[in-house]
């Protein structure tokens, strides 16, 4: 196996509002291999989508990275300089975002947006341009795509944007795409479609992938590796298959016991009391702790990450490890 | 079986947006203009059974929450008519008008449906002091304890909605269809917005309420494992009509439509082994309700559509034990199971090429 693809450690953007310092993302580590599918979930406001944003270099002011490294490709992204950035993104980094509505220019053609992405990196004659675009607008699961791409965005559904936009994170074939809630705003058939289709590419084109969704079950058709946020942390971060049948996170496990598949029908959800904090005063030590049934003196500060077994875990007091 | 508590009879709902000024003089001067008539809802029946929790599913655009504004009296159907009781709970005429306070609705988005502008407390006692239910110096009392009954502090009533979470905004929203004393409410994605662990708060809330208050309930989702666990019937929509109703568990266990199975089939499942997840997924995409397909609505996408699914809509008939579906080729039966001979009225043919296939 080839080293990491990215690479990142203790990674920290704060947004300095006027209101305080919100902690939006707040020490995380993690390591992506290549062609490995990283689900990236959590609820709103634990910080997933500032977590994709910077590793894009996206985060604007008042936020900003404020300690951390990410290493992608064997070259520190937090400090580089915007231009050389730029370089970087959309070829060998690119983002789909949650809303293919707003993400798609609405006044110009397909094309004419894939064309602007494929000549930001590259010069391309006419008729070559035109085939990698149909190319990958086929590769993202679209039809007809010859006929379809001197269309523009409102004549597609919700479903065929989002293909659009997964196309044009292709264009360059990068060897990262970063996902946010790609099928959020999807109905359930478009979105069993999408998955499947990103199953095959990821699979055949070698992509890694980090895959944000606050979906558990979404998330663990597709990733092999899952990372549970909470409040601007990683508290959790494992094997698909061995996170979700033995969480060790009080947070994991509440959040998968809580979903009606869990329980028979008709009776009480198990649910998690309270509700996520604010991110302005976060409480000192374990974040979780005010909702945490395992919480006692020693979650007043904050729990250091424990790594075994290729897991990662935040925790005074894991759940017990049962063997499989 | 009593008397269904509330029954929505051949119900149709048509949105035509006004012609513009220049459509209006093309009109009258003769030429033709393109129609841009949305069947939201098109003759759709329904009963729910007093203590009963019924389900609608169906993705965007399938007319799930235009249904359920006709059954709450909120919108008045283009055709056909809701009863409550036996009694209809709009006024005829060219202005229909909401008659019944009986049905209440709560709304998907908590952040909209309360006026930011109101103390909670005023906006749970408006709609009871309006109605007599209980007097103005009494509101007080009245609105505490409805915000005890949904998990809420008393004192909350002087704040305004911005000061709650979603969960909570969500539990007042709920008091306050409540505080009206329906005997039904409808509730239209009550937990779609929410977080994952704030959802099971709210579902808990739903059914310890539907315990002690002997609700009846309609309960609109495209969330089919919630649907799954709160609701004792379930009934499908695609494009404007039912597809398949039936008890909760049958059609879990054997969805007999085509467009339930392919809609379960869609659903990602928690991953707790090596195997790899495979979908099964539903080709094509939702036509446009604007021009709904000929035949049976779902033929364009279904995978075992014939010649006649093209020509012929599939009227709803009895395929079991309390359950019916729309299609032509789902054998119809008697509630035991037997087959219904082809030459009955309305009856599909006797020969069918399709058992009901068990979800894989």
């Amino acid at each position: 196996m080839t080293g990491p693809l990215l690479e990142v450690r203790d990674l920290a953007t704060h947004f300095f509002t006027r209101a305080g310092i919100v902690k939006a993302v707040d020490g995380i580590s993690f390591t992506l291999h290549p062609g490995e599918v990283l689900g990236l979930v959590g609820e709103s406001g634990s910080g997933k989508t500032v977590t994709g944003f910077s590793l894009l270099g996206l985060v604007d002011p008042p936020g900003r990275i404020v300690r951390g490294s990410i290493r992608f490709e064997g070259r520190e992204l937090v400090g580089m300089h915007p231009i050389e950035l730029r370089r970087m993104r959309g070829r060998r980094l690119a983002m789909v975002f949650q809303d293919p509505t707003t993400t798609l220019n609405p006044v110009l053609t397909i094309a004419e947006q894939m064309r602007l992405a494929l000549t930001a990196h590259e010069r391309l004659p006419e008729a070559a341009l035109r085939k990698r675009c149909i190319e990958v607008l086929t590769i993202a699961g679209m039809p007809d795509a010859a006929r379809r791409l001197d269309a523009y965005p409102h004549q597609f559904s919700g479903g065929m944007r989002q293909r659009v936009a997964i196309a044009i994170a292709l264009l360059h074939r990068p060897p990262l795409i970063v996902a946010d809630e790609p099928t959020t705003a999807l109905d359930v058939s478009i979105q069993a479609q999408i998955l499947t289709e990103m199953k095959s590419l990821v699979r055949e084109m070698g992509t890694s992938l980090i895959w944000i969704s606050h979906d558990l079950a979404t998330v663990s058709s597709l990733a092999d590796r899952i990372a549970v946020m909470y409040a601007g942390r990683i508290v959790e971060d494992g094997p698909t298959v061995a996170v979700l049948r033995n969480p060790r996170h009080p947070y994991t496990g509440g959040l998968l016991e809580s979903l009606p598949a869990h329980t028979a029908p008709g009776r009480e959800l198990a649910q998690i009391r309270g509700m996520t904090p604010s991110l302005l005063n976060l409480p000192q030590g374990c974040p979780f702790a005010p909702r945490c049934d395992r919480a006692d003196a020693i979650c007043g500060s904050a729990p250091d990450v424990v790594q075994a077994a290729g897991r990662s875990l935040r925790c005074h007091h894991p759940l017990q490890w049962v063997a499989a | 079986m009593s008397a269904p508590l509330v029954v929505a009879d051949a119900v149709s709902k048509r949105f035509t947006p006004r012609l513009s000024l220049g459509e209006r003089l093309a009109v009258r001067l003769g030429s033709p203009v393109e129609s841009r008539t949305v069947h939201a809802v098109d003759r759709v029946s329904l009963t729910i059974q007093k203590g009963e929790v019924l389900g609608l599913v169906g993705e965007s655009g399938c007319g799930k929450s235009t249904l359920g504004r006709i059954l709450t009296g909120i919108l008045p159907p283009s055709e056909g008519h809701v009863l409550l009781d036996g009694r209809p709970i709009m006024t005829g005429g060219r202005r229909p008008a909401k008659i019944d306070r009986r049905i209440q609705m709560v709304f998907q988005n908590p952040f909209a449906s309360l006026n930011p502008r109101m103390p909670i407390g005023k906006a749970i006692s408006e709609g009871p002091i309006a109605h007599g239910l209980v007097r103005r110096d009494r509101a007080t009392t009245y609105v505490a304890d409805w915000l005890a009954r949904v998990g809420l502090d008393a004192d909350y009533a002087e704040r305004y909605p911005h000061q709650f979470s979603g969960g909570q905004r969500q539990r007042i929203a709920v008091a306050r269809a409540l505080a009206m004393q329906p005997d039904v409410i409808v509730c239209d994605e009550p937990v779609a917005s929410l977080d994952v662990s704030i959802q099971a708060q709210i579902i808990n809330l739903f059914l310890e309420l539907r315990r002690e208050l002997a609700l009846t309930m309609l309960f609109i989702s495209h969330d089919l494992s919630v649907v799954k666990h709160l609701c004792d019937r379930v009934a499908v929509m695609y494009l404007g009509r039912i597809v398949e109703v039936a008890q909760a568990a049958a059609l879990y266990a054997a969805p007999q439509h085509p467009y339930t199975r392919g809609l379960l089939d869609s659903i990602p499942k928690l991953r707790l082994d090596e195997t790899p997840v495979t979908f099964y997924p539903i080709a094509g995409e939702l036509p446009t309700p604007l021009a709904p397909p000929s035949g049976c609505h779902f033929h364009t996408r279904c995978p075992i559509a014939e010649e006649r699914c093209r020509v012929t809509a599939p009227p709803l008939v009895q395929v079991g034990d309390r359950r019916e579906a729309a299609c032509l080729l789902v054998p119809a039966t008697d509630a035991r199971g037997y087959a219904v001979p082809s030459c009955m009225p309305g009856g599909p043919p006797a020969a069918s090429p399709t058992p009901g296939l068990p979800l894989s």
